[in-house]
């Protein structure tokens, strides 16, 4: 019996047709929940729980009542966009880009690609045997594997929700730099040492058929994968957000102002390695953190602690330390976590320098 | 028998992607031996840079995301 042809496998014209009025309808009811926000946080807070204006209790409801479906529905929205342009990039594809580049150019390219191509955590190992096996070098994989984690989707989109897009630019951009800078040094150490030996060993058996699968992808395919992304991101994120949007309106309403400059302020040198410190073993809380931040540089805080502290949270995680521990002897690692620690920590002092 | 191989460490996906297998298979009536490789060593015998890698017969069919029932169906009929 012949499998089917090729041709009757594609979605036809009319599902593709199908998808793009779905996500235009999605989008047209994404901008009328979004602007109905607002109104419906104050209706709620003032005439139907009747707290009064201006007091701490009815100023912390009203912002949580606000900022939660806020929040919420940027993550939805910008994650379905952010998956949907990263379905135009493969780890395959950038392993083709990366291999036979030089450091210096490669360095840079690997970190710009380690933003947009999709990455999960779990999958550090096999992209690092990968790149390995293409003949990339060292230093560039590690320029790819820090900016992966650090600039994170989540991260961005909750420092462009509550600090604004100036944030979370130059968080990106920072996180970039990070990467292109910490891979180059790390390249300068000869790595090769350190890399556990059955990296190197591992050779495709010839008897192996290797293809290169996920040809082409249709809209509707990219739609709904950015969909089942987005589900899965926002099921798992958004009991922290309402944590700690919660935990930042009590702040907002009750805490007075500026109580927290001496303590976690500028001019507190410690603030930033200690944000950098407390963010290590925290990993997917990173959701839950930014809205609390918020609320700590509202009330004096420095917001380049703040921001060393996300970056660590995302960058250096505990569990993807763990995973990589498998193919890094732990001299490598540790030498990993020391320099994207330290290009953290000289990024917060940065930003605390310039946005004051 | 038809043999599968999902290709991953035992994260979320790749277990998810094993029980998608076994539910399509079942719903079509293939038999299907699923076969879970977690050693790194082995999986990258596949080139795969994503998990989990899904393998049918020994051919890389899927790499870094979890098809659909209709397409595993599809990956799966022809090769039984």
């Amino acid at each position: 019996m012949n499998p089917l042809p090729t041709s009757s496998l594609r979605p036809t014209h009319r599902t593709e047709t199908r998808a793009f009025a779905l996500v235009a309808l999605s989008a047209i009811a994404w901008v009328a929940a979004y602007s109905a926000i607002l109104p419906l946080a104050e209706w709620l807070t003032y005439d139907v729980i009747r707290l009064a204006r201006g007091s701490h209790l009815g100023e912390s409801v009203a912002f949580f009542l606000y900022d939660v479906p806020k929040i919420l529905l940027l993550l939805s929205g910008m994650i379905f966009v952010i998956t949907v342009i990263q379905s135009f990039f493969s780890p395959e594809r950038t392993r083709a880009v990366l291999s036979g580049k030089r450091e210096g150019v490669g360095n840079v390219l690997a970190a710009a690609l380690g933003v947009l191509t999709p990455f999960c955590s779990c999958s550090a190992v096999p992209l690092f045997i990968g790149f390995v096996k293409a003949g990339i070098p060292l230093g560039v994989t590690f320029s790819f594997l820090t900016a992966a984690p650090l600039v994170n989707e989540v991260a961005l989109v909750m420092l462009f929700g509550t600090f604004g897009w100036q944030v979370a630019a130059l968080y990106a951009f920072t996180g970039v730099t990070i990467a292109v800078i910490s891979g180059v040094v790390i390249g300068k150490t000869r790595p090769e040492r350190f890399v556990e030996p059955f990296v190197f060993q591992i050779g495709t058996s010839g008897t192996q058929t290797i293809q290169s699968p996920d040809a082409q992808l249709t809209w509707s395919e990219r739609f709904a994968t950015a969909w089942r992304t987005t589900r899965d991101i926002v099921g798992k994120v958004w009991p922290f957000i309402v944590v700690g949007i919660g935990i930042g309106a009590g702040i907002h309403g009750f805490v007075p102002q500026d109580a927290l400059a001496g303590i976690l302020g500028r001019e507190a040198w410690w603030s930033v390695p200690a944000g950098v410190l407390l963010g290590v073993p925290l990993y997917s809380n990173a959701a839950g953190i930014v809205p609390v931040a918020q609320a700590l540089v509202s009330k004096g805080a420095a917001l380049g602690a703040v921001l060393a502290f996300m970056m660590a949270v995302v960058g250096l995680s505990l569990p993807e330390m763990i995973i990589l521990r498998r193919v890094l002897k732990p001299r490598l690692l540790a030498t990993f976590v020391a320099v994207v620690a330290t290009g953290i920590i000289f990024t917060g002092y940065l930003f605390n320098w310039v946005l004051r | 028998m038809l043999n599968v191989k999902v290709l991953g460490p035992g994260c979320a996906n790749c277990k998810r992607l094993e029980q998608a297998v076994q539910r399509v298979a079942g719903a079509i009536g293939v038999a299907v031996e699923v076969e879970k490789v977690t050693d790194y060593a082995e999986i990258m015998k596949w080139d795969v840079l994503q998990t989990p890698g899904l393998v049918v017969n020994g051919k890389l069919v899927a790499a870094g995301r979890i098809p659909s029932d209709e397409e595993i169906a599809r990956l799966l009929k022809p090769a039984a």
